[in-house]
Protein backbone atom coordinates (compact mmCIF):
# COMPACT_ATOMS: atom_id res chain seq x y z
CA UNK A 1 0.00 0.00 0.00
CA UNK A 2 1.16 3.49 -0.84
CA UNK A 3 0.40 5.96 1.93
CA UNK A 4 1.15 9.67 1.69
CA UNK A 5 0.59 11.95 4.64
CA UNK A 6 0.37 15.75 4.63
CA UNK A 7 2.41 16.07 1.46
CA UNK A 8 3.11 19.67 0.62
CA UNK A 9 5.30 21.11 -2.10
CA UNK A 10 6.09 24.79 -2.34
CA UNK A 11 8.52 26.81 -4.41
CA UNK A 12 9.18 29.82 -2.24
CA UNK A 13 5.74 31.24 -1.50
CA UNK A 14 3.99 29.30 -4.25
CA UNK A 15 2.30 26.19 -2.96
CA UNK A 16 1.88 23.86 -5.93
CA UNK A 17 0.63 20.87 -4.01
CA UNK A 18 -1.14 20.08 -0.80
CA UNK A 19 -1.21 19.43 1.90
CA UNK A 20 -2.67 16.16 0.64
CA UNK A 21 -3.02 12.78 2.29
CA UNK A 22 -4.26 9.52 0.91
CA UNK A 23 -3.78 5.84 0.27
CA UNK A 24 -3.42 3.77 -2.83
CA UNK A 25 -4.11 0.11 -2.03
CA UNK A 26 -1.85 -2.62 -3.41
CA UNK A 27 -2.94 -4.26 -6.64
CA UNK A 28 -4.85 -3.01 -9.63
CA UNK A 29 -4.58 0.17 -11.66
CA UNK A 30 -5.04 3.62 -10.16
CA UNK A 31 -5.28 6.68 -12.39
CA UNK A 32 -4.43 10.23 -11.39
CA UNK A 33 -6.52 12.72 -13.34
CA UNK A 34 -7.04 16.45 -13.22
CA UNK A 35 -6.62 19.65 -15.19
CA UNK A 36 -3.21 21.06 -16.11
CA UNK A 37 -1.28 22.36 -13.14
CA UNK A 38 -3.35 20.39 -10.64
CA UNK A 39 -0.23 18.81 -9.14
CA UNK A 40 -0.55 15.31 -10.60
CA UNK A 41 3.05 15.05 -11.74
CA UNK A 42 4.30 16.68 -8.57
CA UNK A 43 2.45 14.14 -6.43
CA UNK A 44 3.63 11.22 -8.55
CA UNK A 45 7.29 12.29 -8.56
CA UNK A 46 7.17 12.83 -4.79
CA UNK A 47 5.71 9.34 -4.26
CA UNK A 48 8.41 8.02 -6.57
CA UNK A 49 11.05 9.98 -4.55
CA UNK A 50 12.34 11.87 -7.60
CA UNK A 51 11.33 15.09 -5.86
CA UNK A 52 11.50 15.98 -2.18
CA UNK A 53 8.30 17.25 -0.61
CA UNK A 54 8.56 20.50 1.34
CA UNK A 55 6.91 18.57 4.15
CA UNK A 56 5.12 15.27 4.66
CA UNK A 57 6.01 11.61 4.31
CA UNK A 58 5.42 8.85 1.80
CA UNK A 59 5.55 5.17 2.74
CA UNK A 60 5.29 2.26 0.34
CA UNK A 61 4.71 -1.07 2.08
CA UNK A 62 5.96 0.61 5.24
CA UNK A 63 9.16 1.88 3.58
CA UNK A 64 9.72 5.64 3.92
CA UNK A 65 10.77 6.35 0.35
CA UNK A 66 12.61 9.58 1.14
CA UNK A 67 14.58 8.16 4.07
CA UNK A 68 15.20 4.53 3.14
CA UNK A 69 18.23 3.37 1.17
CA UNK A 70 17.75 4.28 -2.46
CA UNK A 71 18.54 0.74 -3.55
CA UNK A 72 15.83 -0.74 -1.30
CA UNK A 73 13.29 1.73 -2.66
CA UNK A 74 14.32 0.81 -6.20
CA UNK A 75 13.37 -2.80 -5.52
CA UNK A 76 9.93 -1.79 -4.27
CA UNK A 77 8.80 0.87 -6.70
CA UNK A 78 9.80 2.08 -10.12
CA UNK A 79 8.86 5.36 -11.72
CA UNK A 80 8.96 6.55 -15.30
CA UNK A 81 8.96 10.23 -16.19
CA UNK A 82 7.28 11.69 -19.20
CA UNK A 83 10.42 12.86 -20.89
CA UNK A 84 13.65 10.94 -20.90
CA UNK A 85 16.90 12.34 -22.16
CA UNK A 86 19.87 10.01 -22.32
CA UNK A 87 23.48 10.97 -23.00
CA UNK A 88 24.30 7.52 -24.27
CA UNK A 89 22.97 5.96 -27.43
CA UNK A 90 21.53 2.69 -26.17
CA UNK A 91 19.67 -0.21 -27.71
CA UNK A 92 16.29 -1.39 -26.48
CA UNK A 93 17.86 -4.42 -24.82
CA UNK A 94 20.52 -2.33 -23.11
CA UNK A 95 17.85 0.02 -21.82
CA UNK A 96 15.75 -2.82 -20.48
CA UNK A 97 18.87 -4.37 -18.90
CA UNK A 98 19.30 -1.18 -16.86
CA UNK A 99 16.05 -2.15 -15.14
CA UNK A 100 17.91 -4.99 -13.43
CA UNK A 101 20.44 -2.62 -11.84
CA UNK A 102 18.75 -2.45 -8.41
CA UNK A 103 18.99 -6.25 -8.14
CA UNK A 104 22.37 -7.07 -9.62
CA UNK A 105 24.22 -3.73 -9.50
CA UNK A 106 25.26 -4.12 -13.12
CA UNK A 107 26.50 -7.71 -13.20
CA UNK A 108 23.71 -9.53 -14.97
CA UNK A 109 22.92 -13.04 -13.73
CA UNK A 110 20.97 -15.75 -15.56
CA UNK A 111 17.92 -14.73 -13.58
CA UNK A 112 18.36 -11.12 -14.71
CA UNK A 113 18.54 -12.19 -18.34
CA UNK A 114 15.31 -14.15 -17.91
CA UNK A 115 13.62 -11.06 -16.47
CA UNK A 116 14.89 -8.94 -19.37
CA UNK A 117 13.58 -11.46 -21.93
CA UNK A 118 10.23 -11.62 -20.14
CA UNK A 119 9.88 -7.84 -20.13
CA UNK A 120 10.79 -7.64 -23.82
CA UNK A 121 8.28 -10.37 -24.65
CA UNK A 122 5.58 -8.83 -22.52
CA UNK A 123 5.73 -5.63 -24.56
CA UNK A 124 6.37 -7.44 -27.86
CA UNK A 125 9.81 -5.89 -28.27
CA UNK A 126 11.67 -9.11 -29.15
CA UNK A 127 12.24 -8.13 -32.77
CA UNK A 128 13.29 -4.61 -31.88
CA UNK A 129 15.67 -5.44 -29.06
CA UNK A 130 18.87 -4.60 -30.91
CA UNK A 131 17.60 -1.34 -32.35
CA UNK A 132 18.83 1.94 -30.97
CA UNK A 133 16.23 4.07 -29.23
CA UNK A 134 16.62 6.86 -31.78
CA UNK A 135 15.68 4.40 -34.52
CA UNK A 136 12.26 3.77 -32.98
CA UNK A 137 8.91 5.48 -33.36
CA UNK A 138 7.44 7.32 -30.39
CA UNK A 139 5.17 4.42 -29.54
CA UNK A 140 7.93 1.84 -29.70
CA UNK A 141 10.18 3.98 -27.56
CA UNK A 142 7.47 4.40 -24.96
CA UNK A 143 7.08 0.63 -24.87
CA UNK A 144 10.82 0.23 -24.38
CA UNK A 145 10.74 2.57 -21.36
CA UNK A 146 7.84 0.64 -19.87
CA UNK A 147 9.74 -2.61 -20.48
CA UNK A 148 12.62 -1.18 -18.47
CA UNK A 149 10.45 -0.48 -15.42
CA UNK A 150 8.80 -3.90 -15.76
CA UNK A 151 12.23 -5.57 -15.85
CA UNK A 152 12.93 -3.77 -12.60
CA UNK A 153 10.30 -6.17 -11.22
CA UNK A 154 8.93 -3.93 -8.49
CA UNK A 155 5.52 -4.38 -6.89
CA UNK A 156 4.67 -0.74 -7.59
CA UNK A 157 4.99 0.89 -10.98
CA UNK A 158 4.42 4.64 -11.34
CA UNK A 159 4.03 6.15 -14.81
CA UNK A 160 3.78 9.82 -15.71
CA UNK A 161 1.55 10.08 -18.79
CA UNK A 162 2.52 6.86 -20.56
CA UNK A 163 0.06 7.75 -23.34
CA UNK A 164 1.88 10.97 -24.17
CA UNK A 165 2.57 11.13 -27.94
CA UNK A 166 0.75 7.88 -28.64
CA UNK A 167 -1.96 7.57 -31.26
CA UNK A 168 -5.27 5.78 -30.66
CA UNK A 169 -4.05 2.32 -31.53
CA UNK A 170 -0.90 2.55 -29.44
CA UNK A 171 -2.74 4.16 -26.54
CA UNK A 172 -5.18 1.27 -26.42
CA UNK A 173 -2.34 -1.23 -26.61
CA UNK A 174 -0.34 0.49 -23.91
CA UNK A 175 -3.31 0.62 -21.56
CA UNK A 176 -4.22 -3.01 -22.08
CA UNK A 177 -0.59 -4.00 -21.52
CA UNK A 178 -0.56 -2.08 -18.25
CA UNK A 179 -3.85 -3.71 -17.30
CA UNK A 180 -2.28 -7.09 -18.04
CA UNK A 181 0.74 -6.17 -15.92
CA UNK A 182 -1.62 -5.54 -13.02
CA UNK A 183 -3.74 -8.66 -13.60
CA UNK A 184 -1.14 -11.19 -14.68
CA UNK A 185 2.00 -9.97 -12.93
CA UNK A 186 0.30 -8.65 -9.81
CA UNK A 187 1.73 -5.14 -10.14
CA UNK A 188 0.25 -2.07 -8.56
CA UNK A 189 0.14 0.44 -11.41
CA UNK A 190 -0.32 4.14 -10.71
CA UNK A 191 -0.46 6.38 -13.73
CA UNK A 192 -1.34 9.86 -14.88
CA UNK A 193 -3.84 9.90 -17.74
CA UNK A 194 -5.32 12.87 -19.50
CA UNK A 195 -8.19 11.10 -21.20
CA UNK A 196 -10.79 10.38 -18.54
CA UNK A 197 -12.35 7.62 -20.67
CA UNK A 198 -9.07 5.73 -20.83
CA UNK A 199 -8.82 6.07 -17.07
CA UNK A 200 -12.38 4.78 -16.67
CA UNK A 201 -11.95 1.84 -19.02
CA UNK A 202 -8.70 0.46 -17.65
CA UNK A 203 -8.44 1.47 -13.99
CA UNK A 204 -9.93 0.28 -10.75
CA UNK A 205 -9.69 3.60 -8.95
CA UNK A 206 -9.41 7.23 -9.94
CA UNK A 207 -7.85 10.00 -7.90
CA UNK A 208 -8.77 13.46 -9.15
CA UNK A 209 -6.63 16.46 -8.28
CA UNK A 210 -7.48 20.10 -8.67
CA UNK A 211 -5.53 23.17 -7.56
CA UNK A 212 -3.03 21.08 -5.64
CA UNK A 213 -5.69 19.26 -3.63
CA UNK A 214 -7.37 15.90 -3.97
CA UNK A 215 -10.81 16.85 -5.32
CA UNK A 216 -12.22 13.34 -5.31
CA UNK A 217 -10.93 9.82 -4.96
CA UNK A 218 -13.02 6.70 -5.42
CA UNK A 219 -13.79 3.67 -7.57
CA UNK A 220 -14.35 4.24 -11.26
CA UNK A 221 -18.12 3.89 -11.00
CA UNK A 222 -18.36 6.46 -8.24
CA UNK A 223 -16.10 8.90 -10.08
CA UNK A 224 -17.73 8.66 -13.48
CA UNK A 225 -20.60 10.98 -12.67
CA UNK A 226 -21.35 14.20 -14.45
CA UNK A 227 -21.35 16.40 -11.34
CA UNK A 228 -18.04 14.98 -10.03
CA UNK A 229 -16.18 15.32 -13.32
CA UNK A 230 -17.62 18.74 -14.18
CA UNK A 231 -16.42 19.98 -10.82
CA UNK A 232 -12.94 18.45 -11.13
CA UNK A 233 -12.23 19.62 -14.66
CA UNK A 234 -14.13 22.89 -14.34
CA UNK A 235 -15.90 22.20 -17.61
CA UNK A 236 -19.33 20.71 -18.43
CA UNK A 237 -19.10 16.92 -18.72
CA UNK A 238 -21.94 14.60 -19.68
CA UNK A 239 -21.96 10.89 -18.95
CA UNK A 240 -23.42 8.45 -21.48
CA UNK A 241 -23.69 4.71 -21.27
CA UNK A 242 -21.85 3.13 -24.19
CA UNK A 243 -21.97 -0.67 -24.23
CA UNK A 244 -22.74 -0.61 -20.53
CA UNK A 245 -19.69 1.52 -19.76
CA UNK A 246 -19.98 5.05 -18.47
CA UNK A 247 -18.31 7.35 -20.97
CA UNK A 248 -17.61 11.03 -20.54
CA UNK A 249 -18.47 13.46 -23.32
CA UNK A 250 -16.97 16.89 -22.93
CA UNK A 251 -16.20 18.21 -26.38
CA UNK A 252 -18.69 21.09 -26.28
CA UNK B 1 11.70 -3.91 -40.62
CA UNK B 2 12.64 -6.52 -38.08
CA UNK B 3 16.21 -7.32 -37.41
CA UNK B 4 17.34 -10.91 -37.70
CA UNK B 5 16.83 -12.77 -34.44
CA UNK B 6 20.12 -13.77 -32.94
CA UNK B 7 20.73 -17.04 -31.14
CA UNK B 8 20.03 -16.90 -27.44
CA UNK B 9 23.68 -17.39 -26.52
CA UNK B 10 24.66 -14.29 -28.48
CA UNK B 11 21.88 -12.09 -27.15
CA UNK B 12 22.67 -13.12 -23.61
CA UNK B 13 25.95 -11.20 -23.64
CA UNK B 14 26.63 -7.67 -24.81
CA UNK B 15 24.46 -6.27 -27.58
CA UNK B 16 25.69 -7.22 -31.00
CA UNK B 17 27.33 -4.47 -32.97
CA UNK B 18 29.13 -4.25 -36.23
CA UNK B 19 32.87 -4.73 -36.17
CA UNK B 20 35.18 -6.16 -33.59
CA UNK B 21 34.07 -7.33 -30.17
CA UNK B 22 35.08 -4.99 -27.38
CA UNK B 23 37.65 -7.42 -25.96
CA UNK B 24 39.52 -7.40 -29.26
CA UNK B 25 39.34 -3.60 -29.44
CA UNK B 26 40.78 -3.32 -25.94
CA UNK B 27 43.47 -5.87 -26.75
CA UNK B 28 44.55 -3.91 -29.83
CA UNK B 29 44.67 -0.66 -27.88
CA UNK B 30 46.62 -2.43 -25.13
CA UNK B 31 49.08 -3.83 -27.65
CA UNK B 32 49.62 -0.42 -29.25
CA UNK B 33 50.10 1.20 -25.86
CA UNK B 34 52.66 -1.42 -24.84
CA UNK B 35 54.46 -1.05 -28.17
CA UNK B 36 54.59 2.76 -27.81
CA UNK B 37 55.87 2.48 -24.26
CA UNK B 38 58.56 -0.07 -25.19
CA UNK B 39 59.65 1.89 -28.27
CA UNK B 40 59.90 5.03 -26.20
CA UNK B 41 61.88 3.22 -23.49
CA UNK B 42 64.38 1.21 -25.51
CA UNK B 43 64.84 2.47 -29.07
CA UNK B 44 67.59 4.82 -30.23
CA UNK B 45 69.50 5.00 -26.98
CA UNK B 46 72.82 6.73 -27.54
CA UNK B 47 75.52 6.80 -24.89
CA UNK B 48 74.94 5.48 -21.39
CA UNK B 49 72.04 3.03 -21.33
CA UNK B 50 71.51 3.43 -17.59
CA UNK B 51 71.29 7.20 -17.70
CA UNK B 52 68.92 7.30 -20.63
CA UNK B 53 66.82 4.40 -19.35
CA UNK B 54 66.34 5.90 -15.92
CA UNK B 55 65.38 9.24 -17.37
CA UNK B 56 62.97 7.68 -19.82
CA UNK B 57 61.46 5.47 -17.14
CA UNK B 58 60.66 8.53 -15.01
CA UNK B 59 59.13 10.19 -18.02
CA UNK B 60 57.07 7.12 -18.86
CA UNK B 61 55.82 7.10 -15.27
CA UNK B 62 54.78 10.72 -15.65
CA UNK B 63 53.04 9.95 -18.92
CA UNK B 64 51.17 7.05 -17.34
CA UNK B 65 49.93 9.21 -14.49
CA UNK B 66 48.97 12.09 -16.78
CA UNK B 67 47.26 9.83 -19.31
CA UNK B 68 45.35 8.07 -16.56
CA UNK B 69 44.34 11.23 -14.72
CA UNK B 70 43.24 13.16 -17.79
CA UNK B 71 41.50 10.25 -19.51
CA UNK B 72 39.59 8.92 -16.51
CA UNK B 73 38.91 12.42 -15.19
CA UNK B 74 37.45 13.56 -18.50
CA UNK B 75 35.32 10.47 -19.18
CA UNK B 76 33.80 10.62 -15.70
CA UNK B 77 33.34 14.39 -15.94
CA UNK B 78 31.51 14.03 -19.25
CA UNK B 79 29.29 11.36 -17.75
CA UNK B 80 28.21 13.39 -14.73
CA UNK B 81 27.70 16.56 -16.79
CA UNK B 82 25.83 14.73 -19.59
CA UNK B 83 28.02 16.39 -22.15
CA UNK B 84 30.55 14.81 -24.45
CA UNK B 85 32.57 17.92 -25.22
CA UNK B 86 33.43 19.18 -21.75
CA UNK B 87 36.68 18.61 -19.92
CA UNK B 88 37.34 19.18 -16.22
CA UNK B 89 39.36 22.28 -17.07
CA UNK B 90 36.04 24.09 -17.59
CA UNK B 91 35.62 24.02 -13.81
CA UNK B 92 38.63 26.27 -13.44
CA UNK B 93 40.94 23.62 -11.99
CA UNK B 94 43.78 24.78 -14.20
CA UNK B 95 43.31 28.43 -13.47
CA UNK B 96 43.55 27.73 -9.74
CA UNK B 97 46.92 26.12 -10.43
CA UNK B 98 48.06 28.99 -12.65
CA UNK B 99 47.01 31.55 -10.07
CA UNK B 100 48.87 29.71 -7.31
CA UNK B 101 52.11 29.58 -9.30
CA UNK B 102 51.78 33.21 -10.39
CA UNK B 103 51.08 34.38 -6.85
CA UNK B 104 54.15 32.51 -5.58
CA UNK B 105 56.41 34.18 -8.12
CA UNK B 106 54.80 37.59 -7.74
CA UNK B 107 55.18 37.56 -3.96
CA UNK B 108 58.45 35.71 -3.41
CA UNK B 109 60.30 36.17 -6.69
CA UNK B 110 61.34 33.80 -9.47
CA UNK B 111 63.62 31.61 -7.37
CA UNK B 112 60.78 30.41 -5.20
CA UNK B 113 59.42 27.85 -7.65
CA UNK B 114 62.56 25.75 -7.67
CA UNK B 115 63.15 26.12 -3.92
CA UNK B 116 59.66 25.11 -2.85
CA UNK B 117 59.30 22.10 -5.15
CA UNK B 118 58.64 19.04 -3.06
CA UNK B 119 56.07 17.02 -1.20
CA UNK B 120 54.67 19.78 1.01
CA UNK B 121 54.03 21.98 -2.01
CA UNK B 122 52.38 19.15 -3.96
CA UNK B 123 50.11 18.32 -1.04
CA UNK B 124 49.21 21.96 -0.38
CA UNK B 125 48.54 22.51 -4.06
CA UNK B 126 46.33 19.43 -4.27
CA UNK B 127 44.42 20.32 -1.13
CA UNK B 128 43.81 23.83 -2.45
CA UNK B 129 42.49 22.56 -5.77
CA UNK B 130 40.30 19.90 -4.17
CA UNK B 131 39.17 22.39 -1.55
CA UNK B 132 38.19 24.84 -4.27
CA UNK B 133 35.98 22.23 -5.95
CA UNK B 134 34.38 21.07 -2.73
CA UNK B 135 33.69 24.62 -1.64
CA UNK B 136 32.06 25.45 -4.95
CA UNK B 137 30.11 22.23 -4.94
CA UNK B 138 29.04 22.33 -1.32
CA UNK B 139 27.91 25.91 -1.64
CA UNK B 140 25.89 25.30 -4.77
CA UNK B 141 24.29 22.07 -3.66
CA UNK B 142 23.32 23.32 -0.23
CA UNK B 143 20.83 25.60 -1.97
CA UNK B 144 17.57 24.28 -3.37
CA UNK B 145 18.23 25.33 -6.91
CA UNK B 146 21.60 23.62 -7.16
CA UNK B 147 22.12 22.07 -10.56
CA UNK B 148 25.15 20.83 -12.40
CA UNK B 149 24.73 23.55 -15.03
CA UNK B 150 24.84 26.36 -12.50
CA UNK B 151 27.90 24.68 -11.05
CA UNK B 152 29.60 24.62 -14.46
CA UNK B 153 28.70 28.22 -15.15
CA UNK B 154 30.12 29.40 -11.83
CA UNK B 155 33.21 27.28 -12.53
CA UNK B 156 33.68 28.99 -15.89
CA UNK B 157 33.27 32.46 -14.44
CA UNK B 158 35.61 31.83 -11.51
CA UNK B 159 38.13 30.25 -13.87
CA UNK B 160 38.06 33.37 -16.03
CA UNK B 161 38.44 35.58 -12.98
CA UNK B 162 41.46 33.61 -11.75
CA UNK B 163 43.01 33.69 -15.18
CA UNK B 164 42.56 37.46 -15.51
CA UNK B 165 44.05 37.97 -12.07
CA UNK B 166 47.01 35.78 -13.07
CA UNK B 167 47.43 37.73 -16.31
CA UNK B 168 47.44 40.97 -14.40
CA UNK B 169 50.05 39.72 -11.92
CA UNK B 170 52.19 38.37 -14.75
CA UNK B 171 52.35 41.86 -16.29
CA UNK B 172 53.94 43.09 -13.09
CA UNK B 173 56.74 40.52 -13.16
CA UNK B 174 60.21 41.20 -14.48
CA UNK B 175 60.98 39.45 -17.81
CA UNK B 176 63.28 36.89 -16.20
CA UNK B 177 60.77 35.99 -13.53
CA UNK B 178 58.07 35.74 -16.16
CA UNK B 179 60.28 33.40 -18.12
CA UNK B 180 60.72 31.09 -15.14
CA UNK B 181 56.99 31.14 -14.53
CA UNK B 182 55.90 30.53 -18.11
CA UNK B 183 58.06 27.41 -18.27
CA UNK B 184 55.81 26.12 -15.48
CA UNK B 185 52.59 27.00 -17.19
CA UNK B 186 53.16 25.00 -20.34
CA UNK B 187 52.81 21.26 -20.22
CA UNK B 188 56.23 19.75 -19.59
CA UNK B 189 56.45 16.01 -19.53
CA UNK B 190 60.24 15.88 -19.77
CA UNK B 191 60.99 18.08 -16.80
CA UNK B 192 58.41 16.71 -14.40
CA UNK B 193 59.49 16.46 -10.79
CA UNK B 194 60.37 12.76 -10.24
CA UNK B 195 59.77 13.10 -6.51
CA UNK B 196 56.06 13.65 -7.19
CA UNK B 197 55.61 10.36 -9.00
CA UNK B 198 55.11 7.91 -6.09
CA UNK B 199 52.39 10.02 -4.49
CA UNK B 200 50.71 10.85 -7.80
CA UNK B 201 50.82 7.20 -8.82
CA UNK B 202 49.32 6.09 -5.51
CA UNK B 203 46.53 8.67 -5.74
CA UNK B 204 45.73 7.54 -9.28
CA UNK B 205 45.67 3.93 -8.16
CA UNK B 206 43.28 4.62 -5.29
CA UNK B 207 41.03 6.82 -7.41
CA UNK B 208 41.15 4.17 -10.14
CA UNK B 209 39.94 1.48 -7.74
CA UNK B 210 37.07 3.64 -6.48
CA UNK B 211 36.00 4.60 -10.00
CA UNK B 212 36.26 0.99 -11.18
CA UNK B 213 33.98 -0.16 -8.38
CA UNK B 214 31.45 2.35 -9.59
CA UNK B 215 31.70 1.56 -13.29
CA UNK B 216 28.14 0.22 -13.52
CA UNK B 217 26.77 3.07 -11.44
CA UNK B 218 28.42 5.47 -13.89
CA UNK B 219 26.52 3.75 -16.69
CA UNK B 220 23.21 4.49 -14.99
CA UNK B 221 24.19 8.16 -14.60
CA UNK B 222 24.16 8.35 -18.41
CA UNK B 223 20.38 7.94 -18.23
CA UNK B 224 20.02 11.21 -16.35
CA UNK B 225 19.18 12.11 -12.79
CA UNK B 226 15.62 10.76 -12.65
CA UNK B 227 16.26 7.43 -14.32
CA UNK B 228 19.39 6.88 -12.20
CA UNK B 229 17.47 7.68 -9.02
CA UNK B 230 14.73 5.28 -10.08
CA UNK B 231 17.38 2.58 -10.36
CA UNK B 232 18.47 3.18 -6.78
CA UNK B 233 21.57 5.30 -7.39
CA UNK B 234 21.99 8.12 -4.87
CA UNK B 235 22.51 10.72 -7.57
CA UNK B 236 23.72 13.65 -5.48
CA UNK B 237 26.15 11.53 -3.47
CA UNK B 238 27.59 9.96 -6.61
CA UNK B 239 28.06 13.40 -8.15
CA UNK B 240 29.90 14.66 -5.06
CA UNK B 241 32.17 11.62 -4.90
CA UNK B 242 32.94 11.80 -8.61
CA UNK B 243 33.74 15.52 -8.58
CA UNK B 244 36.05 14.99 -5.61
CA UNK B 245 37.86 12.19 -7.44
CA UNK B 246 38.11 14.23 -10.64
CA UNK B 247 39.63 17.18 -8.80
CA UNK B 248 42.19 14.84 -7.22
CA UNK B 249 43.14 13.40 -10.62
CA UNK B 250 43.43 16.76 -12.32
CA UNK B 251 45.45 18.17 -9.43
CA UNK B 252 47.94 15.31 -9.80
CA UNK B 253 48.19 15.68 -13.55
CA UNK B 254 48.59 19.46 -13.35
CA UNK B 255 51.26 19.28 -10.67
CA UNK B 256 53.27 16.84 -12.78
CA UNK B 257 52.85 18.19 -16.29
CA UNK B 258 51.18 21.58 -16.09
CA UNK B 259 47.70 22.55 -17.25
CA UNK B 260 46.15 20.78 -20.23
CA UNK B 261 42.84 21.65 -21.83
CA UNK B 262 42.26 19.47 -24.86
CA UNK B 263 44.22 16.32 -24.16
CA UNK B 264 41.43 14.84 -22.04
CA UNK B 265 38.84 15.76 -24.64
CA UNK B 266 40.77 13.99 -27.39
CA UNK B 267 41.31 10.81 -25.38
CA UNK B 268 37.66 10.64 -24.32
CA UNK B 269 36.34 11.32 -27.79
CA UNK B 270 38.61 8.73 -29.40
CA UNK B 271 37.79 6.27 -26.63
CA UNK B 272 34.07 6.50 -27.34
CA UNK B 273 34.67 6.04 -31.05
CA UNK B 274 37.06 3.14 -30.62
CA UNK B 275 34.92 1.36 -28.01
CA UNK B 276 31.68 1.51 -29.97
CA UNK B 277 29.79 1.45 -26.68
CA UNK B 278 29.01 3.79 -23.82
CA UNK B 279 29.77 1.26 -21.10
CA UNK B 280 32.41 2.49 -18.68
CA UNK B 281 33.82 -0.99 -18.26
CA UNK B 282 35.18 -0.57 -21.81
CA UNK B 283 35.45 3.20 -22.23
CA UNK B 284 37.52 3.87 -19.10
CA UNK B 285 40.41 1.48 -19.91
CA UNK B 286 40.17 2.44 -23.57
CA UNK B 287 40.56 6.14 -22.76
CA UNK B 288 43.57 5.44 -20.54
CA UNK B 289 45.23 3.31 -23.24
CA UNK B 290 44.60 5.91 -25.93
CA UNK B 291 46.03 8.58 -23.66
CA UNK B 292 49.14 6.51 -23.12
CA UNK B 293 49.52 5.80 -26.84
CA UNK B 294 49.20 9.52 -27.58
CA UNK B 295 51.79 10.53 -24.99
CA UNK B 296 54.37 7.73 -25.31
CA UNK B 297 53.95 7.30 -29.07
CA UNK B 298 53.84 11.06 -29.58
CA UNK B 299 56.95 11.64 -27.53
CA UNK B 300 58.78 8.90 -29.41
CA UNK B 301 57.89 10.46 -32.75
CA UNK B 302 58.68 13.98 -31.57
CA UNK B 303 62.10 12.95 -30.24
CA UNK B 304 63.30 10.78 -33.07
CA UNK B 305 61.49 12.08 -36.13
CA UNK B 306 61.08 15.78 -35.53
CA UNK B 307 63.90 16.26 -32.99
CA UNK B 308 61.63 18.45 -30.88
CA UNK B 309 61.29 16.51 -27.65
CA UNK B 310 60.03 19.37 -25.50
CA UNK B 311 57.12 20.23 -27.74
CA UNK B 312 54.79 17.25 -27.27
CA UNK B 313 52.22 18.82 -24.96
CA UNK B 314 52.09 21.95 -27.08
CA UNK B 315 51.46 19.86 -30.19
CA UNK B 316 48.83 17.74 -28.45
CA UNK B 317 47.04 20.82 -27.20
CA UNK B 318 47.18 22.39 -30.65
CA UNK B 319 45.93 19.29 -32.45
CA UNK B 320 43.40 18.64 -29.67
CA UNK B 321 42.05 22.16 -30.03
CA UNK B 322 41.80 21.73 -33.79
CA UNK B 323 39.94 18.42 -33.39
CA UNK B 324 37.69 20.03 -30.81
CA UNK B 325 36.76 22.83 -33.22
CA UNK B 326 36.25 20.40 -36.11
CA UNK B 327 34.04 18.23 -33.91
CA UNK B 328 31.98 21.25 -32.86
CA UNK B 329 31.54 22.49 -36.40
CA UNK B 330 30.60 19.05 -37.69
CA UNK B 331 28.07 18.47 -34.94
CA UNK B 332 26.84 22.04 -35.27
CA UNK B 333 25.61 22.06 -31.69
CA UNK B 334 26.82 21.88 -28.13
Amino acid sequence: MIEFTDIRKAYGEDVVLGPVSGRIPAGGVTSLVGPNGAGKSTLLTIIGRLAEPTSGTVTVDGLDVHRAKSQDVARTLSILRQENHFTARVTVRELVSFGRFPHSRGRLTKQDLAHIDDALDFLHLGDLQHRYLDQLSGGQRQRAYVAMVLAQDTRYVLLDEPLNNLDMKHSVRMMSQLRRAADELGKTVVLIVHDINFAATYSDRIIALRDGRIAASDTVDAMMRAEVLSEVFDTPVQIHEVDGKRTAVYYR
Amino acid sequence: MSEKRLPAAATATAPIRKGLPVAARLAIAGGLAAASALAFLFLFIEGSFEFAFERRLTMLGTMTVVAFAQAVGTVVFQTITHNRILTPSIMGFDSVYILMQTLLVAVFGGGVLAVTDGMPKLITQTLLMVGFTMLLFGWLFSGRKGSIHVLLLVGVVLGLAFRSLSDFLQRLLSPSEYDVLSARLFGRLSSAEPGYLPLAGAVCLIVGVVVWQRRYRLDTLLLGRDAATNLGVAHKRELTVMLLLISLLIAMSTALAGPMTFFGFVTAMLAYQMSGTHRHIVVLPMAFLIGLITLAGGQFVMEHVFYASGMLTVVIEFLGGAIFLAHLLRKGTL
